[in-house]
């Protein structure tokens, strides 16, 4: 059985009654204008709601404008048309309470591993002492497993490790929204399976609104509550959300166990390919 | 554009030869260095055995320069200095000129980097003055100061201004937009992103800037102590050669030359020190 809502009874509210407005993106329309004068609509009206400590996916084949929303609800891009609120307040332009994680980490190279963390901490945290800096950057090394690497430089660490300093540095600010744009997508498999699960440890423990764009199914299977699956571009939307019932802490071991595991996987691969084909 | 024997070359390959003593690496680091330098030693001995009256061979030059190389510091007379003397003397000038050309060079650089007006306004002018070769500043030089030694300064001062502007406004120009996001999901002030973000990630620009400027000082201080005379290696080489002593300039020629390489050396070991990356050889 799988519950899937289509993006009709997403935006009549039937069925968000019940679900806390903590984002909600509405009608948002995002178009670039092309040199012939014309606009390259990029998105075309994308409605979602989420939920203040809701862990949601977003899936599409590249380029059809995922991060293009992800870099719009960080306030590092702006909407065409439509609005993003967040708890009610219309976003504008960037802040620290909507961290973002990003896709190739931009680390500063300048700094060390401690001092990239410590940054952020520094520019955010205005009302923390130094003591109280300094172990919260501490706290966040040991929570991604980099104590030992804290004082070396970006180019010292593999793609992995820069990841968890990336992960590190926007959890130690404490945002409402963590937005991961493919947080795993350069790693290998297993170093995917480990930092996923740690990633998984930190938001059970510290629950937040989490919107986290991936191109694995298995991986939004595992690790959210809804799957954001996103028509082709272009003029993108969403296609249709699909809920993942399980319960957290999760275990991939035994979710490949679960019936219903497959029924979910099978029907998102099918979106998916079905909206590739359509494509061609 | 030559390949500049560099001394950071030299220290790296060095250090992996102690660390791997590979054959391989001796030959590189010293044996294949040593056979260029006695090449051209040879070819000199050469030319200065077949034509006697033109230039002393290498054996005679070192003879007639004992004195200078084994007492640089000597004092013997108000115009009569050691060799020493003579480079510190050069090298104030040019440090002079080349600090105060940084002080001005890096913000202008700076302002042209961030801000389009300023980069249509400054433009023109590093246009037109860039390819005007800094002698030509020493009439206006010496107009201005009636100075031999504040003149000099000057036309270093000049000298120094292009490539650091240039590299400067390069760097900045081209932080990458990731760090300046990252400044901003942060909520980083405008001018906090300057000294935290621009200002550290366009370093390494900057120091190439500095690095060619140095280089280019150095080069012009022997032209303008040439023509404006005074304690300096630059007119020592030339009084040398009116007194017809071309050993001495010789030796000149080498102390620039050395000069000149540990500058670039020093410079590529405070720009890691600062930016704590390791510098790629300047291949000048
Ligand atoms: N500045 C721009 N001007 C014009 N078009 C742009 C611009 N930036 C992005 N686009 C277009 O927007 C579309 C969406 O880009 P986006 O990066 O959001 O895709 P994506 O879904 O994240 O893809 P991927 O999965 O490959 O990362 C692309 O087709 C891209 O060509
Ligand atoms: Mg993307």
């Amino acid at each position: 059985m799988v519950k899937s809502r289509s993006q009709f009874a997403n935006s009549t509210g039937v069925l968000e009654l019940n679900r806390s407005e903590f984002l909600v993106i509405e009608n948002l329309v995002k178009a670039y204008p092309k040199p012939d004068g014309s606009e390259a609509v990029i998105l075309d009206g994308v409605n979602l709601t989420i939920g203040e400590d809701e862990y949601i996916s977003i899936i599409g084949h590249s380029g059809c404008g995922k991060s293009t929303l992800l870099k719009i609800v960080a306030g590092l891009d702006r909407a065409t048309a439509g609005s993003v609120r967040l708890e009610g307040r219309e976003i504008r332009k960037p802040g620290s309470e909507r961290m973002m994680v990003f896709q190739h980490y931009s680390l500063l190279p300048w700094l060390t591993v401690r001092e990239n963390i410590r940054l952020a901490v520094d520019e955010v945290l205005h009302n923390a002492t130094r003591a109280e800096k300094i172990s919260i950057v501490n706290e966040h090394l040991n929570m991604v497993n980099l104590m030992a690497a804290a004082d070396k430089y970006p180019d010292e660490l593999s793609g992995g490790m820069k990841q968890r300093v990336g992960i590190a540095r926007a959890l130690a600010i404490r945002p409402k929204v963590l937005l991961m744009d493919e947080p795993f997508g350069a790693l290998d498999a297993l170093t995917r399976g480990k930092l996923q699960r740690q990633v998984l440890d930190i938001w059970e423990s510290h629950r937040q609104a989490v919107m986290m764009i991936t191109h694995d199914v298995d991986e939004a299977l595992y690790m959210s509550d809804r799957i954001v699956m996103m028509t082709n571009g272009p003029a993108a939307k969403i296609g249709e959300i699909l809920e993942v019932p399980f319960p957290h802490p999760r275990n991939m071991q035994e979710l490949r166990e679960l019936p219903e595991y497959y029924e979910l996987r099978n029907h998102a691969l099918n979106f998916l390919d079905r909206h590739f084909s359509q494509d061609d | 554009m030559a390949i500049q024997l560099n001394l950071s070359v030299i220290a790296v390959a060095g250090q992996m030869a102690w660390r791997k003593a590979k054959p391989v690496l001796i030959r590189e680091t010293v044996l294949l260095p040593a056979l260029g330098l006695l090449g051209i030693l040879a070819i000199w001995w050469l030319i200065a055995l077949l034509k006697s009256e033109l230039m002393p061979t290498p054996a005679e030059a070192w003879v007639a320069n004992l004195d200078y190389i084994l007492h640089p510091f000597y004092r013997r007379g108000p115009g009569d200095l050691g060799i020493g003397w003579l480079l510190i003397a050069s090298l104030r000038r040019v440090l002079l000129g080349f600090s105060l050309g940084a002080l001005v060079a890096i913000p202008v650089g700076f302002l042209i980097g961030m801000s389009r007006s300023a980069m249509l306004a400054i433009n023109p002018i590093i246009q037109i003055f860039k390819p005007v070769s800094p002698l030509a500043w020493l009439p206006i030089a010496l107009a201005i100061f009636n100075l031999a030694d504040p003149s000099a300064i000057f036309v270093i001062f000049i000298t120094s201004l292009w490539p650091t502007v240039i590299n400067t406004a390069l760097g900045v120009s081209s932080v990458s937009q990731d760090y300046i996001d990252v400044a901003r999901v942060l909520e980083m002030p405008r001018w906090r992103q300057i000294f935290k973000i621009i200002l550290p990630a366009s370093l390494p620009y900057i120091f190439t800037g500095l690095r060619i400027s140095l280089g280019i000082a150095w080069l012009v201080i022997v032209a303008v102590e040439m023509l404006t005379g005074g304690i300096g290696i630059g007119f020592f080489l030339w009084d040398e050669w009116n007194r017809l002593n071309l050993s001495s300039v010789f030796l000149a020629i080498l102390v620039i030359g050395l000069t000149g390489l540990v500058l670039d050396y020093v410079m590529s070991r405070i720009q890691s020190l600062v930016t704590h990356r390791s510098v790629a050889p300047n291949t000048l």
